[in-house]
């Protein structure tokens, strides 16, 4: 009998094939702090909108600006993905497709639906 | 909170999100507000103000389960977490208190 050894550890995220359950989960995360962040920066810019005719038109400017329109698209990202994976979770508590298959089908449809999502939101914006 | 407590308020607050934003979807297509009185006019309809008001009371409970279950994933030394714990519940409460001055300065 060997001398404790301590056990092999190998906890490299980025170097393990991650399922597509996995992704979708992780990206549920993500989005979900992403939107949190969102939060106050929305909030601004609603009172901005509703302060007078001249905070209109600065927040609809400020909407406008390119680099607020690729914040755009990072942020409905985080908004297709995050409701669509939660969806899939309100399914799940209900039972339906819970079993192996179904489950990476669906975090497939999710993953790939909220990336189609995304560029045709990009098209929106930029085109 | 207890665990089953967050679990049936994030579902419950999702949810109402969910309708929610039909409900909006129909509204913008129903005022269709090009400029600040269109906006201001639509915001301050009674239905659309209070629900408009829920929502943001449903984001922040909603947050409030997600980032928490972040916070107790990740933070592991006990009195860090209380202290991110309660930095989130306050930074919640003066968003809501923020966004409840923005909603209601319109409607009254």
């Amino acid at each position: 009998m060997r001398t404790n050894q301590p056990r092999p550890v190998f906890l490299n995220l980025l170097k393990i094939r991650q399922p597509v359950t996995a992704v979708a989960s992780f990206a549920h995360r993500v989005s979900g702090v992403l939107l949190f962040l969102a939060i106050p920066l929305c909030i601004y810019l609603l009172e901005l909108s509703l302060s007078g005719p001249e905070g209109y038109v600065r927040a609809g400017a400020i909407v406008s600006a390119l680099p607020a329109r690729v914040l755009q698209l990072v942020f409905a990202w985080a908004v297709f993905h995050h409701v669509l994976a939660g969806v899939r979770h309100l399914l799940m508590d209900l039972d339906i497709g819970t079993g192996l298959a179904a489950g990476t089908g669906s975090a497939h449809f999710v993953t790939v639906a909220g990336g189609v999502l995304t560029l045709l939101t990009a098209g929106w914006l930029f085109l | 909170m207890t665990g089953i407590r967050a679990w049936i308020l994030q579902r419950l607050t999702a949810v109402y999100m969910l309708g929610y934003l039909l409900f909006l979807a129909g509204a913008l297509a129903r005022y269709a507000p090009d400029g600040y009185p269109a906006w201001r006019g639509m915001l301050s309809v009674p239905l659309i103000s209070s629900a408009t008001l829920l929502f943001f009371t449903a984001l922040l409970v909603h947050a409030w389960v997600g980032i928490r279950d972040v916070i107790l994933d990740y933070v592991r030394p006990a009195v860090m977490r209380l202290a991110l714990l309660a930095l989130l519940g306050l930074w919640l409460v003066g968003l809501g208190i923020w966004v409840a001055r923005v909603l209601l300065v319109v409607w009254i």
